[in-house]
């Protein structure tokens, strides 16, 4: 019997509690010095110099720097954090101590910075990092000498440490409102053209006209603050009750629960109804382009979340898709122009599909892991090839591609515009899935999720894993073809270099961002990839930085993403779970049957 | 006539003969123990019976079926179920499903069934949990109620055979091999354990082949042994005959020092 030390909920054991240990000052030393580099990472890939010119609040806060000091108080607040609560240890709690460790970590960030500064002005390291040029340093040192700068830095640093720092000092009420208030301000100031757009499409410009310096401008002082307090009042009223939103509708007995969803589910669809009316063209584009890569992350989730198959080619059978439509569709197209309408080409779009699906699995139908997703590469390269190759030029017009593909015509509509294309794309999104839930419960599925876990066990126990691995691969293909038509009538031609390997890598980490095998997760991580940075247009040159740091901290805070699906979950933080022998023992495991009386020993 | 019959069979990895020129009978609605040394081939056995492994030689007939070069699945399919010395079960899906896993072979629907939710899918569906359930309920409440959501890896080391010997039953076989059930388990666990599997012949009507070390169960339980040694049948009969047969214990223990 394993030595049981935790006092169970059920049976309170009294135990003096020992103080909890203070706030580790080296760790947030070490913080500091992490933090730091990040910080001068910020101003070497040009970051702080190319969004100092984007004024976050008109006239005062400049985006460059803010990104710099977000970083301090962001280390501030880690290094402030009080350690997680011990056996045996009273709960630990923040007090100036923890100021201290917040200040210290952000000085010492802001101290790097300032060696950068030092460096930069004695030495010219452009022909290292092109970025750091004069104004950058001019931008770092405020205009003032070396030296006044390098305090002035640090200081600043220090504070943005310490307030992060302080973040743990606050009640929870009004730490739970002062920070969503915070994050909107941000949101605000960040998206002005999603809010103008938004206030514009509700005929509200009185609005846009009231917090931002214009059509297009920055948020004003007053917009700001208008815009915090409402936030602030609002979350304050709700005494931070929207966190346990969630605890309370799965505490609801099952019928209500489900007219709940039922209802949720309409409300969400009568808002994605209006969504492209309200939001506009641009708005609409981005969605679309979200929408895309969301019906390939179902697709590829079917291929890699539910049977464990790393597809690093998962492109090519959207390019399949993309090109079948194309040829079948357009009258440029080189050597075959039925000019069929794409209502019905998608039959013969899919079985195109299918047949690239089980072209590609039967090769690999032996291989396992590493290999698999390496030789997939592969054929995710070899099909952009055929499709870019002189070879093949004659069938698929090489690197010119295929243009003039006719809009999508659905009986007496016709799709033009990007808002039209929106319920297309999203119904089919729709499809894909409610498709994956039924698979997932489904026989097939079971036996795909089996192959994952264990191929030699599932074999074993009667699955054929040649079926269950061709099946997977094509109903994956079938899905991203959808995508590959619907993208090329969309944009009206389709071309090699659409199909960049750079596609499959962003659909795999949506997946792994969302969280795999979760349809809500994958939806998330589209959002999140695609949605923000072509919302934030000034981005787009961080995108794949952004990709970058998004991933591996993911990886290190939270590998099974962000609406993880329930047994990754679980399986992730196992753990925390392996007292569940005790747990049995003290009787206090949620039971969910009555016929559960007799505990394992 | 007997259910299993194995008729000369040899495997070699290399250099090494785990099996050499075995011949095994079982009949039907016996209890057979395989016992032998470490090392003696008494897995590879299983392994090649199975189809996870080909003999090199040499004839498996299972029910008239010569089963040498059929897949894994397709032996399961003619009713050849077994579990795993180590227990490999499917760890992140909850203990229902790996039942589920089990009835997969008895069932035909496709995707196309499951995406629309065809009649005759959701009838299989039904069957299916229907006889997971039943299968899962043989273990009285070990793993009953709560945990058929439970995830398998949550699951104590005992309830975790339990459950791989409920997915072997769920695949409807007729001849059942359990590779060393009671390994790792306590001694009130391996008397329920050896309970168990005769019931698994009484009420199932399995015929059972097992590879133990626990020579209290294995004397409890079968109703023949055979010994295995370097991939050879030293010998077989009742426990009685066997535990004192001199090649045996020699091979247990080792031959005495010829110059003492």
């Amino acid at each position: 019997m394993a030595q049981v030390t935790a006092p169970s909920p059920a049976r309170p054991v009294e135990v003096e509690l020992r103080p909890a240990p203070p706030v580790d000052l080296g760790r947030a030393a070490r913080l500091g010095l992490i933090g730091g580099v990040a910080m001068v990472l910020v101003a070497a890939t040009g970051i702080v110099g190319t969004f100092q010119t984007r004024l976050l609040i008109d006239p005062i806060l400049p985006l460059g720097l803010l990104f710099l000091y977000l970083l301090a108080f962001a280390f501030g607040w880690m290094a402030g954090k009080p350690p997680a609560a011990l056996e045996g240890f009273a709960p630990a709690r923040a007090n100036s101590r923890n100021l201290v460790a917040g200040a210290l970590a952000g000085a010492l960030g802001g101290l790097c910075v300032g060696v950068l500064a030092a460096l930069m002005s004695t030495f010219d390291l452009r022909g290292v990092f092109v970025q750091l040029s004069p104004q950058l340093l001019e931008i770092l040192t405020f205009g003032l000498p070396l030296g006044a700068a390098i305090i002035a830095i640090v200081a600043i640093s220090a504070v943005a440490g310490a307030i992060g720092a302080g973040v743990h000092l606050l009640p929870i009420r009004l730490k739970r409102s002062l920070l969503p208030a915070l994050v909107w301000v941000m949101m605000f100031a960040l998206f002005t053209d999603l809010v103008g757009q938004l206030f514009a499409g509700l005929s509200a410009e009185f609005l846009t006209d009231f917090l931002f310096t214009g059509r297009g401008g920055a948020l004003t002082i007053v917009g700001a603050i208008t815009v915090f307090i409402v936030v602030f009042v609002a979350y304050w009223l709700l005494g931070g009750r929207e966190t346990t939103l969630r605890g309370r509708i799965e505490a609801m007995p099952r019928g209500q629960r489900t007219r709940f969803s039922l209802i949720a589910a309409a409300v969400i669809l009568i808002i994605l109804w209006f969504v492209p009316k309200v939001m506009g063209p641009f708005v609409s584009q981005v969605l679309d382009t979200a929408g895309i890569y969301l019906l390939m992350a179902l697709g590829l989730n079917i291929v890699v979340g539910y049977a464990g198959m790393l597809d690093l080619g998962y492109v090519a059978f959207f390019a399949v898709g993309a090109y079948t439509g194309a040829i079948l569709t357009s009258p440029q197209s080189p050597a075959f122009t039925p000019q069929l309408l794409l209502i019905v080409a998608i039959p013969f779009v899919m079985i195109a599909a299918a047949l690239a699906g089980l072209m590609v699995a039967t090769p690999v139908i032996r291989m396992r892991g590493d290999y698999l997703a390496i030789v997939t590469l592969g054929f995710g390269e070899i099909a952009r090839i055929l499709f870019n190759s002189e070879w093949l030029a004659p069938i698929f017009g090489g690197a010119q591609g295929i243009t003039n593909i006719p809009d999508l015509r659905i009986g007496p509509l016709q799709l033009s515009t990007p808002q039209d294309y929106f319920y297309p794309i999203f119904l089919v999104v729709l499809i894909a899935a409610y498709v994956t839930y039924a698979l997932q419960n489904s026989r097939w599925g079971r036996a795909w999720m089996a192959m994952r876990e264990d191929e030699s066990v599932a074999e074993a126990m009667g699955v054929n894993v040649v079926t269950a691995k061709l099946s997977a691969f094509v109903v994956g293909a079938v899905l991203a073809s959808f995508g590959g038509a619907l993208f090329g009538a969309q944009i009206g031609s389709v071309f090699p270099h659409s199909f960049d390997i750079v596609v499959s890598v962003t659909v795999l980490v949506i997946i792994i961002v969302g969280g795999m095998g979760s349809v809500p997760g994958v939806a998330l991580g589209a959002l999140v990839l695609i949605v923000l940075p072509n919302l934030l247009r000034e981005f787009s040159q961080y995108q794949f930085l952004f990709y970058g740091v998004l991933l591996i901290v993911m990886m290190l805070t939270k590998p099974e993403g962000f609406i993880p699906s329930k047994r990754r979950a679980q399986e992730l933080h196992a753990d925390e779970l392996s007292q569940d022998a005790w747990l049995d023992i003290y009787g206090d495991k949620p039971t969910t049957d009555a016929t559960t009386t007799e505990p394992p020993r | 006539m007997s259910l299993l019959s194995i008729e000369s069979i040899s495997k070699a990895f290399g250099g090494l003969r785990a099996i050499n020129s075995l011949n095994i009978e079982v009949d039907q609605g016996e209890i057979v123990s395989v016992i032998g040394p470490n090392g003696a081939g008494k897995t590879t056995f299983f392994n090649l019976v199975t189809g996870m492994e080909t003999p090199d030689s040499g004839n498996i007939v299972f029910d008239g079926h010569n089963v040498v070069g059929l897949r894994p699945n397709q032996i399961l399919e003619l009713g050849l179920a077994r579990t795993f010395q180590n227990v490999r079960l499917f760890p992140t899906m909850t203990v229902k499903e790996n039942v589920m896993v089990g009835q997969h072979c008895r069932g035909k629907a496709g995707l196309i069934g499951a995406i629309f939710k065809t009649k005759s899918q959701r009838s299989e569906e039904a069957r299916i949990e229907a006889r997971a359930e039943e299968v899962l309920s043989f273990f009285g409440t070990r793993l009953a109620g709560y945990r058929h959501d439970q995830l398998a890896f949550v699951l104590s080391y005992a309830n975790r055979r339990r459950l791989e010997i409920a997915r072997a039953m769920a695949t409807e076989p007729r001849l059942l091999l359990l590779d060393e059930p009671t390994a790792g388990m306590n001694p009130r666990e391996t008397i329920e354990l050896t309970e168990l599997i005769g019931r698994l012949r009484d009420e199932k009507g399995y015929t059972i082949v097992i590879i133990e070390h626990d020579m209290q169960v294995v004397k409890n339980v079968s109703d023949r042994v055979i010994v295995l040694d370097h991939g050879e049948k030293l010998t077989e009969g009742t426990y009685d005959e066997v535990s004192t047969n001199e090649a045996v214990i020699e091979a247990y223990l080792g031959r005495p020092s010829e110059r003492r």
